[in-house]
């Protein structure tokens, strides 16, 4: 589903913050993606919806190699991607409901649908009695499962999360881990980028581990854990 | 330097992507690796649901949420609307008032006349040959002849020296032809263009343009209308700059929101949307309160004028904003709403990009 082929990003001052990085991450399958902060976590996952391009390799999603998608097609790409963000950047002056509802509308769904799934992605997270609050009204752990709602509301085939847990007590983290482990029954990619090692050190997933960007481990969690 | 290295970099890879049979393979998506562009967008294009009802939908509901919360913030909304209604008030009304006076000033037009006082001493006959003459010539459409005793006759009757008059021994009146030219008013130079070859017959003594003061106002109303133009287009500038700072601002106000928009697979269409429906109703808006301006500013002035044209015993009345001009008015003002925004959005949102 996703795919890194000796893939550089180098900023434009000259500082290398992945080098030379290749995997293969299967559909459905969940990993954790870790390092210290710096090792180029945010880096890696910004090259897949296209936020930054890599300066050499490449990055190939779902069959389609991201170098040859152009500015205008973005958009586009991104709709197959959900996206949780640490700081879960919700729209404060919209309801839940119409934070969730925003990656149907930009994709111009009905809005017969565009409810019905709404509802679908509130209930899934555990908020479908809250869809008329504002974000500002909610606690962290609520707010981050909003933005999680709306990253999953129009079934998108990829799930990245920066972060996800980052403001989050450990069982709230916990949750939420446990969160995207179920869109992976249904055949949805996870990765996470994370550093809280306690965490998925519960969960035994494949982990890729950066350092100074460059890819060092990749395997099972627990086993690399133990080394 | 970033915009430079991004596109060559994009080259690179591309050429590097045809010699690797490992990438080959993981583009599923793009068979032999050709026309790779087309088949990519093709599978990123909107599904088949998005159909023009929902597209037509979707601008109803911009529409009507950029005007809520424009609602929702009354102060700063009649603020911007009142700087493009006096914007758009100033040229309009002195518009109307430029075509009230030259509509006054054409009811003078037919009576434009020259006069022609001809040399004396000359026979009846000889005058006949001139006025059939002139007669022919196509700039002018009628001749009168007055003789001096005619014209004596009217002085004496008109003047109220007839006592005086009676004790001149002869009549120091000369002959006179009064002319109506077939030329508009509003043709000053082919008017006086006639009267000096009028002027210049072996007959004619003299020539009097009797409506050079017609022909001085309606050249004021030409240069009035021409600054009236040159004035609009200066404060047309002024309401695109005043649209195009407060959308600016909102672009600024809502920098976050955008990235997030963006960030979730929004176009640039559909960020610029609101914004240009936001100066869709700063135009409708100004354009509204102008129209009020100006008509309000027509009745205030109604009274005094029918009462003047009264006392000059004119049919003359104050004509107000005619459907035309209010149309106009709507136009010119939601066309610079659309054409601010359109510049501020375009200028402002390409900076606007998830880091």
């Amino acid at each position: 589903m996703i795919s890194f082929v000796n893939a550089y990003k180098r900023y434009p001052g000259g500082r290398d913050a992945l080098k030379n990085i290749s995997f293969t991450i299967a559909k459905g399958e969940m990993v954790f993606l870790t390092g210290h902060s710096g090792a180029g976590k945010s880096s890696l996952l910004k090259l897949i919806p296209i936020i930054e391009r890599t300066t050499r390799g490449e990055v190939i999603l779902d069959g389609k190699n991201l170098s040859r998608v152009s500015n205008r097609q973005i958009p586009y790409l991104r709709r197959k991607i959900g996206v949780v963000f640490q700081d879960h950047n919700l729209l404060p002056e919209r309801t839940v409901f119409d934070n969730v509802a925003l990656p149907l509308v930009i994709a111009g769904e009905h809005p017969t649908e565009t409810g019905r799934r709404v509802r679908a992605a509130l209930d899934k997270v555990g908020l479908l009695g809250k869809e008329r609050a504002y974000p500002i009204a909610l606690s962290g752990g609520e707010q981050q499962r909003v933005g999680i709602a709306r990253a999953v509301v129009n079934r998108p085939p990829v799930l990245l999360a920066d972060e996800p847990t980052g403001n989050l007590d450990p069982e709230l983290s916990r949750e939420i881990m446990s969160l995207f482990e179920q869109f992976t029954t249904v055949g949805v990619t996870v990765l996470v980028a994370t550093h809280d090692l306690d965490l998925i050190g519960r969960m035994n997933h494949r982990l890729l581990a950066l350092r100074e960007g460059e890819l060092v481990a990749d395997g099972p969690t627990q086993e690399l854990l133990r080394q | 330097m970033a915009a430079n290295y991004k596109p060559q970099a994009r080259r690179t890879y591309s050429r590097r992507a045809k010699s690797n049979p490992r990438i080959r393979e993981l583009e599923r998506g793009t068979p032999g690796g050709k026309n790779p562009g087309k088949d990519a967008a093709h599978g990123l294009r909107p599904g088949p649901r998005s159909t023009l009802n929902v597209y037509l939908s979707h601008h109803l509901w911009v529409a009507v949420s950029t005007l809520g919360s424009l609602w929702r913030s009354p102060l700063s909304t009649l603020l911007t609307s009142s700087v493009i209604a006096i914007a758009l008030a100033l040229p309009a009304g002195l518009y109307v008032m430029l075509q009230n006076v030259q509509q006054l000033s054409s009811s003078w037009e037919n009576s434009s006349q020259i006069s022609v006082f001809l040399k004396s001493g000359q026979t009846e006959s000889q005058l006949r040959t001139v006025r059939e003459q002139l007669q022919a010539w196509p700039e002018i459409q009628a001749v009168h002849y007055i003789s001096a005793e005619q014209a004596l006759a009217e002085f004496r009757q008109s003047s109220g020296f007839g006592e005086a008059l009676q004790i001149l021994d002869q009549n120091p009146l000369p002959e006179m032809f009064v002319i109506q030219p077939a030329i508009q008013l509003s043709d000053s130079r082919r008017l006086q263009e006639l009267q000096s070859r009028l002027d210049s017959l072996p007959q004619v003594d003299q020539t009097l343009l009797d409506m050079q003061w017609v022909l001085r106002l309606s050249a004021i109303i030409d240069t009035g209308k021409r600054m009236v133009f040159i004035l609009g287009a200066l404060l047309f500038i002024a309401i695109l700059l005043v649209i195009g700072n407060t959308i600016r601002l909102t672009i600024f106000n809502k920098r976050q929101e955008i990235v997030v928009t963006k960030l979730i697979g929004a176009t640039n269409q559909f960020i610029r949307r609101p914004f240009l429906y936001t100066g869709f109703w700063y135009g409708v808006f100004g354009a509204l309160l102008a129209w009020l301006l100006v008509t309000v500013l027509l009745a205030l002035l109604k009274g005094p004028i029918d009462d003047l044209s009264l006392l000059y015993e004119s049919q003359f009345s104050l004509n107000t904003m005619g459907v035309t001009l209010s149309g106009s008015l709507f136009a010119v003002g939601i066309l610079l709403g659309l054409l601010g925004s359109w510049l501020a959005v375009s200028r402002h949102l390409k900076a606007i990009e998830p880091k």
